[in-house]
């Protein structure tokens, strides 16, 4: 029977999973859902108590479950040499894993107004901003109106490229993850645009959803990977 | 259509001048018609909402593509699909699904007489079967998406499918006709159901219209030889 010890380590300003364990000889890490740094109701009015509640809880448990459940049969056939379960699994683990990463992002960009959500950025990031987009207000349009127009589920994104050393505007599809769209892409600032982000509220109306998620985005964080990346 | 020998080129008579628009089909029940399966708030907002925006945005997409196809813009032409696609898709789409679901006192729920009946159980083993593939399915595809019940045409089989986003099932192959659809789009369950799609799945075979699919699929099958 494998060996289970538990690694738990606590990274405020890394992108790295926040808590995870070791299973198997082999070192396969399955992974936990990070607690949320405030509480459910705190994003209100411009995310309900009621959402981040299920969004935390339900889906994003339910993609560190599955992805967990995906790399433990990954782990074992991979052990068996069984290529084509391996190959097959790709899809799930993708997709899980994928929600896991994404999600984890976002709770750390969203932050309560009293604790600086919607606080502009200042410094390098907030420079950085305007030379890409000319303002703030530029910016948010970009990002509302890509985020509005997505066709089905996905997330939009302020992402820097650390190659071209620019500030980029893009949009995945389902829960791929930013890194899919270029690998020298870093992401910023994620906004969930899966209708389970936004529904229980905002109904059919994403836009409005997107015009006041805004007033909870946490700039200190994004600027805080900024500046690391800049490095 | 005019051929001009001389430079190769064609023009193409206007005949996008008398172009249908879509517009709203009615659904042909009342919007608490489907309770307890299908909530009546839900049915508002996925007709009178979600469907009507597939509406408008296709006809302003089939406009945009009629000026451009007038004044030659290619690259708009192009451009345009992907929004014709998802909102004809989308106004494709629902219009199947509300003659997919009727109140159980209109047959909702009823299961299939012959041949449908037979020819599902040929196919699948059985009725539940069936119904237990597509509620899998359904809950499998990721993200946006719908699960089908259709025909092909060609090799004379029934299938179960999922496309994805608002892709109509003829894009998985132009031999197969759509008999039910299930919308998997988080819309169409969330405010009842929250995150657990697999409670609606369940509960929707309970007002899935069987005889709707049944006149679909008599009426490909009497081209067909014996099924």
């Amino acid at each position: 029977m494998a060996i289970r010890s538990v690694a738990s380590r606590r990274t405020l300003s890394s992108l790295k999973e926040s808590s995870s364990k070791l299973l198997g000889l082999r070192g396969i890490q399955t992974f936990t859902l990070p607690d949320l740094p405030y509480d459910y109701s705190a994003l209100e009015p411009a995310i309900s108590g009621e959402i981040m509640q299920i969004h935390h809880q339900k889906h994003h448990q339910t993609y560190v479950t599955n992805y967990n459940n995906a790399l433990e049969q990954l782990d074992q056939a991979v052990n068996k040499g069984d290529a084509s379960t391996v190959v097959k699994l790709h899809s799930a683990i993708k997709f899980n894993g994928g929600g896991h990463v994404n999600h984890s992002i976002f709770w750390k960009n969203l932050a309560p107004v009293n604790q600086g959500g919607g606080e502009p950025p200042k410094g390098a990031l907030g420079g950085a901003i305007d030379t890409h987009f000319g303002s703030l207000e530029g910016l948010v349009k970009k990002m509302s109106a890509e985020g509005a127009a997505l066709q089905g589920s996905g997330w939009v994104w302020l992402g820097l490229d650390k190659e071209l050393k620019k500030l980029v505007v893009d949009t995945t599809a389902n829960q791929d993850p930013l890194v899919t769209k270029g690998g020298s892409l870093v992401p910023l600032v994620g906004i969930d645009v899966w209708e389970h982000a936004y529904y229980l509220q905002y109904k059919n109306v994403r836009p409005d959803y997107l015009k006041n998620v805004w007033k909870v985005i946490n700039w200190k964080y994004a600027s805080e990977v900024y500046e690391s990346e800049c490095k | 259509m005019s051929l001009d020998v001389g430079t190769g080129k064609t023009t193409m008579e206007p005949c996008l001048e008398s172009m249908k628009t879509a517009s709203l089909p009615d659904l042909p029940y009342a919007y608490d018609a489907l309770e307890p399966a299908i909530s009546e708030e839900i049915m508002r907002l996925h007709h009178l909402k979600h469907h009507q925006t597939y509406v408008t945005n296709y006809n302003k997409a089939l406009d945009h593509l009629r000026s451009a196809l007038s004044s030659g813009d290619h690259s708009s032409v192009v451009k345009l699909q992907s929004q014709i696609k998802f909102n004809g898709g989308g106004h494709v789409n629902h219009a199947i699904f509300w003659k997919n679901l009727a109140p159980v006192h209109e047959g909702g729920g009823k299961p299939p007489q012959d041949p449908l009946s037979s020819a599902i159980d040929a196919h699948f083993g059985s009725l539940e079967e069936l119904m237990q593939k597509m509620n899998s399915e359904g809950a499998a595809v990721q993200g946006s998406g719908w699960v089908w019940f259709g025909l092909d045409k060609e090799l004379k089989r029934l299938v179960v499918e999922t496309t994805a986003n608002q892709d109509p099932l003829v894009t998985k192959g132009s031999h197969l006709v759509p008999l039910i659809g299930i919308d998997v789009w988080e819309h169409a369950y969330y405010p009842q159901y929250k995150n657990a799609r697999a409670e609606y799945l369940k509960n929707i075979w309970t007002v899935i219209n069987w005889k709707y699919a049944s006149d679909i699929f008599e009426k490909h099958n009497r081209g067909l030889n014996e099924f």
